[in-house]
């Protein structure tokens, strides 16, 4: 406390701010770079921005699954990104079903309702399970122990689903009521894409409105600042992290519904990307926090629909999109060197990082 | 205190899960994969004891916690819940007949159903198949009555039945390599699986053996030898397993070369990670980044190919392979520093994967070769022989092996491996005790990146070739599991781990589907029920189990424990 900033700065301070502002030089230098080549115009950025807004809003809903339990059990779940998964995985045979016999197309809505039950359901179920079976036991364990067993759930899961649904990919069958677009200032506005933002924007209200001011919400909020105290103050904690579990497995299968919108194809493994990007959303909003991790979420999303081509292309990487999933690890890695209580984290102390 | 009432609900519970368990074992896949392959001949296979066995084991927890220890009420229990069990299967099949399940579950084909029904048609095959759920529970319940030592010697007796039929291909390769030997044990084996006569003579052979030698204490036998005579033994123990390792490509051949080669990559591996997981207590998950550092340096330097950078041998390629390794164990270690826990376990795994996509990406293909990957890379050369077989390169993974288990015994209870231990156990008091907390943490990074990077080395020229594709997050996510099976922090945990993890899936190729699913699975049970390992080291076991022992005088007090985040 009563040394001077002189004496606080250590050598891998240095080297670690130097190693960001590099960073930062590269990403400066790039942007103007790529923008005074003029490759591309400027309907092309405001495209990419739209699809990284609907990425975001698909983010921001897995990223309520970890913030919350974060919150409340200051753990990763890291099975999260496999119940996401289990969501659209299952449901993908009801969608098939359904358009099969004509009726996905007769009543979109009732349609995308019944497929949205499913793949809602299914990873609530698996949440609930989850907590139940494998973190439940090891709640007041050394800290390595329950984030072993949650890698661990997160392969268990991932294989389980494998051996029942079969390796392969599956399609998603199109809707043509939402195969439209827009045109709008000279870009393409797909349907899709703008039911995603207003479907995730939705789901995002109803659940900061839950947490915020319902009375099940505001028993969450006291378990997450202190169970002990909670519990005396007559809650059932039990019961609130089982509920915590049950409403991030819910919006994961929601965000699952927005997903295959998007890209409408699921495999076992389509979990991984996006459970580790909303991770970073999480983590980039402030981790704990719901409109952190909507805040987190889109700028991530924007970060890595824009950012490739912005950064990478005027200094010459070629394909650079393929390297967007590397965006998002700097990004990940980035915040939680200078800034992990995130964006608007405060609540959170530093001693958690 | 509990109810009888609820006892039975118990009951019923348990039996539930275990007919869920055996269904998912089915459904998985698994039972199916192993559907042919017979245990006893002609008997039993492997699917059906995959199939059984959930039974069995529910039905042995109910039994062991039931109310009244009365053997009437025990055989209830146990056939109460091994027929839950059975029933679950039973509706299983019989809705199998009017839904289609196979439209979504790959496995539910006629195969599962006729496993589940015994190759029997409807009617009958349910009944058989309660009928045995039923005596499977009983089982149960008779065991739980037998005498402690009798039920040891009997269950590692069917233990041994079980590998013995499980590897009898592995094991009749080997031995027709044996000449006259042979003769000795192949009589047992039949097409698949052993013989009912071969089981029931091992049976009886392994049951006697375990329950005479339970009998004994052993503690006392060696007590009484003076300490010249158990010097004798020791060594000449340790000599003879030291010639029997050096001997094993020669005895066992090129396959199983292969094998062990492999194996002995992870071991090393595994010995790396357990001085940064086990004895430091950084959870590092993108530990496969020094192992594809190590492999592609090896490789750009050694390749005859035009994308290499350097020609050069692989004894002058491998030192810079590990500096360039862990040089990087420095570098990503650096930022971490302030990170705990799960923080430090997500930016890891963010740079093993960094590190994977950059090398696949066109970018850097000019010199990595995309995901082409690298080929034609150098084998070691001795004067006149090139270590190029599976056999000769096994010597080089064995001195790697030993290197890296002399410098971790070494290490462990060196100045820096204390250091190491406080700063996993609390931070904030090993820094205030005077340890250096950049310089140990980072020569924890250091250590763990030289052997990640001599693994790589290693496995570039066994292989002869690299892809971004072998260095996936999956690799990091195996080296933990063998760490942890065998338990955090002990060096023959790393060696058990590794043989049980990477040896068994080698070995049983019907395993290698399901290789992750047991991963994840073992990963799981080892921390829910025994989280120091198979093979566990003193002081972690001390740690993890402290509320049986209650704090020492020395220790942290319980409630700081309870609540880490506080």
């Amino acid at each position: 406390m009563l040394r001077t900033w002189r004496q606080r700065i250590t050598i891998t301070d240095i080297f670690v701010w130097a190693i960001g502002l590099s960073i930062a030089g590269v990403v400066i230098w790039g942007s103007i770079s790529t923008l005074l080549q003029g490759q591309y115009p400027g309907k092309v950025w405001l495209d990419l921005s739209i699809k990284g807004l609907a990425l975001g809003g698909v983010y921001a809903l897995i990223a309520m699954g970890y913030t919350m339990v974060y919150g409340i059990l200051k753990m990763i779940n890291f099975a999260h990104s496999e119940v996401f998964m289990s969501g659209p995985f299952t449901a993908v045979f009801v969608a098939q079903a359904l358009s099969k016999s004509g009726f996905l197309n007769r009543q979109p809505v009732i349609s995308l309702a019944i497929i949205s039950l499913v793949s809602m359901g299914v990873p609530t179920l698996i949440a609930i399970l989850l907590e139940r079976i494998c973190y439940r036991p090891l709640r007041n364990a050394p800290r390595l122990v329950p984030l072993i067993t949650a890698i661990g759930a997160s392969f268990f899961l991932l294989y389980v689903f494998r051996g029942l649904y079969g390796s392969g990919s599956f399609g998603y069958p199109a809707i043509t009521s939402l195969e439209q677009s827009w045109a709008f200032a000279g870009i393409q506005i797909y349907k899709t894409q703008v039911a995603v933002i207003v479907g995730a924007v939705v789901m995002m209200l109803v659940l900061f409105g839950m947490v915020q001011w319902t009375k099940i919400g505001k028993a969450m909020r006291a378990v997450s600042e202190d169970k002990e105290a909670a519990e005396l103050m007559g809650i059932n904690v039990d019961r609130i992290i089982v509920f915590t579990f049950g409403v991030g497995g819910a919006s994961a299968g929601a965000a699952g519904v927005l997903y295959t919108l998007l890209f409408p194809v699921v495999n076992f493994y389509m979990g991984f990307f996006p459970g580790i990007k909303a991770f970073t959303a999480a983590v980039l909003g402030g981790i704990g926090n719901v409109p952190g991790a909507f805040l987190g979420a889109i700028i991530l999303g924007l970060l890595e629909s824009v950012g490739p081509n912005l950064f990478l292309t005027g200094l010459g990487v070629p394909s650079p999109s393929q390297l967007k999933d590397a965006i998002a690890f700097i990004v990940l890695v980035l915040i939680l060197i200078f800034r992990p209580t995130g964006i608007l984290g405060e609540r959170i102390s530093r001693d958690k990082a | 205190m509990k109810s009888k009432s609820s006892y039975w609900v118990k009951t019923l519970q348990n039996g539930l899960i275990g007919g869920g368990i055996s269904l998912l074992l089915g459904l998985v896949g698994m039972a199916l994969a192993f559907g042919k392959t017979y245990i006893i001949s002609g008997v039993i296979t492997m699917g059906q004891i995959f199939i059984l066995s959930p039974f069995l084991f529910e039905a042995y927890l109910s039994v062991r916690r039931a109310p009244s220890k009365e053997p009437r009420s025990l055989f209830l229990v146990g056939g109460l819940s091994g027929l839950v069990g059975g029933a679950l299967l039973a509706a299983f099949v019989l809705i199998g007949e009017v839904v289609n399940f196979r439209a979504v579950l790959v496995n539910a084909s006629p195969n599962l159903f006729a496993l589940l029904t015994f190759n029997l048609s409807l009617v009958p095959g349910i009944l058989v198949l309660l009928g045995v759920s039923l005596v499977t529970g009983l089982i149960a319940a008779g065991v739980f009555l037998l005498p402690e030592r009798i039920r040891a010697a009997l269950s590692q007796a069917v233990m041994v039945v079980v590998l013995l039929g499980l590897f009898r291909d592995l094991i009749v390769t080997v031995m027709l390599r044996w000449g006259v030997v042979q003769y000795a044990f192949l009589w047992m084996f039949a097409a698949s699986g052993l013989k009912i006569i071969g089981a029931l003579v091992i049976f009886v052979l392994i049951s006697g053996l375990v329950y005479w030698s339970k009998g004994r204490d052993r503690k006392a036998i060696a007590l009484k030898r003076s300490p010249r005579q158990q010097r004798v033994t020791r060594w000449s123990t340790l000599g003879v397993l030291g010639l029997l390792v050096l001997l094993l490509p020669v005895i066992l051949g090129s396959y199983f070369s292969e094998i062990l080669d492999n194996v002995g990559i992870y071991i090393l591996m595994g010995l790396g990670l357990n001085i940064v997981v086990g004895f430091a207590g950084l959870l590092d998950l993108g530990y496969v980044a020094f192992y594809a550092i190590g492999a592609y340096t090896l490789g750009i330097l050694t390749t005859s190919e035009a994308v290499g950078l350097l020609h050069i041998s692989f004894w002058l390629a491998t030192p810079v392979a590990l500096v360039v390794a862990v040089a990087f164990g420095v570098i990503l270690g650096l930022p971490i520093l302030k990170m705990r826990g799960d923080y430090l376990a997500i930016v890891t795994l963010g740079f093993g994967e960094i590190i994977r996509i950059v090398v696949l990406s066109d970018w850097l293909k000019p010199i990595l070769g995309g995901s082409e990957g690298i080929q034609l890379i150098g084998k070691p050369v001795i004067g006149p022989l090139v270590l190029a077989n599976q056999q000769q390169l096994y010597y080089l993974i064995l001195i790697g092996i030993i290197l890296a288990g002399f410098i971790s015994i070494r290490l462990k209870d060196s100045h820096l491996g204390r250091s190491w231990m406080a700063l996993r156990e609390d931070e904030d008091v090993a820094e205030a005790m005077g340890i250096n907390k950049v310089v140990t943490k980072l020569l924890a990074f250091a250590m763990g990146a030289l052997f990640s990077g001599l693994g790589g080395a290693l496995f570039a020229t066994k292989i002869g070739s690299v892809y971004p594709q072998s260095f996936s997050f999956i690799v990091s996510i195996n080296i933990l599991s063998l760490i942890i099976i065998g338990g955090m922090g002990s060096i023959p945990g790393v060696f058990v781990g590794g043989l049980a993890l990477v040896g068994l899936p080698l070995l049983l190729s019907q395993f290698a589907d399901f290789r992750y699913l047991i991963y994840g699975a073992v990963l799981v049970i080892m921390m829910l029920m025994k989280p120091e390992g198979l093979a566990p080291e003193a002081r972690r076991r001390l740690e993890l189990h402290e509320d049986a022992v209650g704090p020492g005088p020395g220790e942290k007090p319980q409630s700081v424990i309870k609540n880490p985040e506080r």
